[in-house]
């Protein structure tokens, strides 16, 4: 145990990891493919433009992670990503520096996903339910901060806003890029290596267990949607910056987005199981397939039939996968 | 830490606690001396689990003291009680099936450094040497989901350990285990005593308190009735403290003539736990199929009522062949399974204990356009009550709500009320108290005198020879053996139990 054994088994003793190592196979194929398709797929702005695409996908996947692993769910990451759009938007056009509208729209959104976690884990509401209510209010709050409107360009106000978050390049790559990746090492780090995570998982796997060996159940879920709340309040930002101006409908229906990348890399929904890895490689293949799909000239309508029938079909082999590969083991009793 | 004077490293005294609706422990003492294995003993609420939640810090106390190591403890939280050193190990595991046996080990404890950085390997390190001291050969690192019961039972003892705990609370630890694993669970048991540690026993398996229990104490009904060193009493007047009164047979028998073979079993094959087996049921006798854990009893009577696929075989009821391919065909023809977890496969414990009595006959209470005739459904229900004794409240409250034997009697009254033609019971009493236990012997007893075909698999040899008129051992997969009770002994019956087959196995 004290020597360490080599690199490839300890990558592969991670747990999870043979999923995303299938699921990153799967990734690679795709990524092939659309080559085939147009060359130009995998040209270095294709690639520049993917990987900006990939940024939200990913953002709003890990806070989405982070709350399936406690067993929960959070389905008001799309709204709050709305408000926080709109939000941000709304206080810039009326003059406000952009730093400081950055700062208020994230205590918004923070305070939303605190609302969530008293409501889970405080109320005891079923999470469903919970999470569909402050969709509702966000959204709605989205639409309210400008008067039912759209807001203006705040390309005027906030140039550095949009630089910073969308037109700024380090390395040759998007910032927006560079961002996911802060936000990602962070969280992993967080989920992977500190007592916090550690409890995440636990009240995941077994609520009861963990609440008897002295975990706080209610301040663990509190803060899986905390993180889930900024994750959407930032891509809100991303969003913001990236149009130019706040939408209200910004974020429709990402929540689900969030949920798809997790699956598809790996995090049970029933809670317990998953790694951050896993999230990235699934948002990976969630933006390949929409971007290779417009690339290749598919149209709206097949390209959403498509993509949602390789979601089913690969969570799909992976449950024939795992049933197969447990029914074989001898029941022991 | 410092004992009490007299040695006690336990003392509750004038313990109280009321649940809505119940009086769950009244006035009630408890003493425990280190180094000492005590028995708590009672029926399906009697109070012990209640006592020991109280002990650990899971349910407040409404009234009473409690002093640990001398020392008087007003309030205890789960926290607390881990401090004051006392660890319980409660009935159902609680353990994380996702997280390694290290991570659950130290899970509300974890072990951190620099940046508050989970000291993985420190804590790998440490839980193997705990797992070590215990001589348990289980690698720290391995997924506890992966584990077998027992193992996962040792998991929980290395966790109560590693807090250091001078008290160890064991409730029902034996429930789920083989024999082989129960000697091993009482070695480490000695190992604990010896080291000076405190130990409460809850179980309701009386034959194996010899093994290790030096003293008992008694609860009936909310109420501490004794306490006496195990030596001095016998198991009879055990159960006799227990339930208040004598007794007078643990296992009724009555005896009426044998009439015509009902129900019989050819040559069934399915998988390697049912190879060739072959069997048949009379009017008026109870069968009972004996065997060590993994002989392929349950696997039996599940491949007859048609939950895992038939190879071969054949199965004839009153002499004329039945196909059964799905459990369904099984109700149809009237041959019906109790099965061994009722909670699990017998019972939708949220559901009344009407529904769970008409879900297998909606057939029958179902009216022209599928809908159910509510008056039907309640005299059925009456009728179940009524001839099974089943003591509740009303027939509309949770089935999870019963005790053990009662809920087992729903089990049965939902196959009786279609006039089932043959039951097979399997462990009808694992986890049930001894009066209740009585109650179903009974009621076995009622089907023979019925003319109903009734096979019972069961564990307990005392049993199987106390209540089968004819004993089927099987082991391996194959029937090794077919005994009249009369002539039938323990012996004989592990004699056969453990024939197995010398070829080596080509799986």
């Amino acid at each position: 145990m004290e020597q360490k054994p080599n690199v490839f088994k300890r990558v592969f003793s991670i747990r999870g990891m043979g999923q995303v190592i299938t699921v990153f196979c799967g990734l690679i194929v795709l990524c092939g493919v659309f080559n085939v398709v147009n060359p130009n797929f995998l040209g270095s702005r294709n690639v520049a433009n993917l990987l900006r695409q990939f940024a939200p996908f990913l953002i709003v996947g890990i806070g989405q992670s982070f709350v399936l692993i406690t067993g929960n769910i959070d389905l008001s990451i799309g709204s709050v990503l709305g408000m926080s759009c709109m939000t941000s938007a709304t206080l810039m056009c009326n003059g406000w520096h952009p730093l400081a509208a950055c700062i208020v729209t994230m205590a918004l959104c923070i305070a939303t996903g605190l609302i969530n976690g008293v409501l889970v884990a405080g109320c005891k509401l079923p999470p469903f339910i919970a999470t569909l209510g402050t969709m509702s209010v966000a959204r709605g709050i989205a639409q309210m901060v400008n008067n039912n409107m759209n807001t203006n360009s705040i390309g005027d106000f906030a140039k550095e806003f949009r630089d910073f978050f969308y037109y700024g390049k380090l390395l040759d790559i998007y910032n927006t890029f560079w961002i996911a990746v802060v936000v990602w090492l962070i969280f992993n780090f967080i989920l992977s290596q500190t007592r916090t995570g550690r409890h995440l998982y636990a009240i995941g796997s077994n609520i009861e267990a963990a609440k008897l060996s002295g975990v706080s159940v209610f301040w663990t879920t509190t803060k899986a949607y905390l993180v889930s709340a900024a994750c959407a309040g930032l891509v809100g930002l991303i969003q913001c910056a990236t149009t130019g101006t706040g939408t209200m409908d910004a974020g429709l229906s990402y929540e689900m987005y969030a949920v798809a990348a997790s699956v598809i890399g790996g995090v049970s929904t029933l809670g317990g199981q998953g790694i951050l890895l896993g999230t990235v490689v699934g948002a990976g293949v969630w933006s390949v397939l929409s971007n290779g799909l417009q690339f290749a000239g598919v149209a709206v309508g097949p390209r959403n039939v498509i993509i949602g029938v390789i979601v089913v079909l690969s969570v799909l082999a992976d449950v024939v996968a795992r049933s197969g590969r447990f029914s074989k083991k001898p029941k022991v009793t | 830490m410092e004992k009490d004077k007299n040695g006690y490293i336990i003392e509750m005294q004038g313990i109280c606690k009321q649940f809505p609706g119940v009086k769950a422990l009244d006035n009630v003492s408890f003493r425990l001396k280190a180094g000492q294995v005590m028995a708590l003993l009672g029926e399906n609420g009697a109070g012990k689990s209640t006592l020991m939640k109280i002990l650990s810090g899971v349910y407040p106390r409404d009234a009473g003291s409690i002093r640990v190591f001398g020392q008087e403890i007003d309030t205890i939280s789960p926290k607390r009680a881990q401090e004051l050193g006392i660890a319980i190990i409660h009935q159902e595991l609680n353990l994380c099936r996702h997280l390694s046996v290290a991570e659950n080990i130290f899970l509300g404890r974890e072990k951190v450094g620099a940046l508050r950085r989970l000291s993985q390997r420190e804590m790998n390190r440490e839980a193997g040497k705990i797992l070590d001291n215990l001589r348990i050969d289980l690698k720290p690192t391995t997924i506890v989901g992966d584990l077998q019961v027992s193992k996962q039972q040792m998991v929980e003892i290395a966790k109560a350990l590693s807090t250091n705990a001078r008290v160890l609370i064991m409730d029902e630890p034996t429930s789920a285990l083989t024999s082989k694993e129960i000697e091993e669970l009482f070695r480490i048991i000695r190992q604990l005593r010896d080291e000076g540690r405190g130990i409460v026993y809850i179980s309701h398996r009386l034959e194996e308190l010899q093994h290790i229990v030096d003293d008992v104490t008694i609860l009936r009904d909310g109420q501490f009735v004794a306490e006496m060193p195990f030596a001095s009493v016998s198991l009879n007047e055990i159960i006799s403290y227990m339930v208040g009164r004598e007794i007078k047979e643990k296992f009724p028998r009555v005896s009426c003539p044998v009439g015509e073979t009902i129900f019989q079993v050819r040559h069934l094959n399915a998988g390697r736990m049912v190879r060739d087996v072959s069997l048949e049921l009379r009017k008026g006798e109870i069968v009972g199929i004996a065997g060590l854990m993994g002989a392929g009893r349950t696997e039996t009577t599940r491949a007859i009522f048609g939950i895992d696929r038939k190879e071969s075989g054949e199965i004839l009821l009153e002499g004329k062949p039945l196909t059964i391919n799905r459990p369904m065909d099984a109700i149809k023809a009237g041959v019906v399974l109790v099965p061994e977890d009722r909670k699990r496969d017998g019972l939708c414990t949220k559901l009344s204990i009407r529904d769970n009595i008409a879900l297998p006959n909606l057939d029958i209470v179902c009216g022209a356009l599928t809908t159910v005739n509510k008056r039907q459904v309640s005299r059925m229900t009456q009728g179940a009550i009524k001839d099974l004794q089943i003591k509740l409240p009303n027939d509309l409250v949770d089935a999870g709500s019963l005790s053990g034997g009662n809920q087992q009697k729903v089990v049965v009254g939902k196959w009786l009320a279609r006039h089932s033609r043959v039951v097979m019971f399997d462990e009808p009493t694992r986890g049930i108290d001894v009066a209740a236990k009585v109650e179903i012997y009974h009621l076995m007893n009622k089907l023979k005198e019925e003319g109903i075909g009734v096979l019972f698999v069961s564990s307990e040899l005392p049993e199987i020879l106390g209540i089968s008129d004819r004993i089927i051992v099987m082991c391996d997969g194959r029937v090794t053996g077919e005994l009249d009770v009369k002539e039938a002994t323990q012996e004989r019956i592990l004699e056969l139990a453990t024939r197995f087959e010398k070829k080596i196995q080509t799986a």
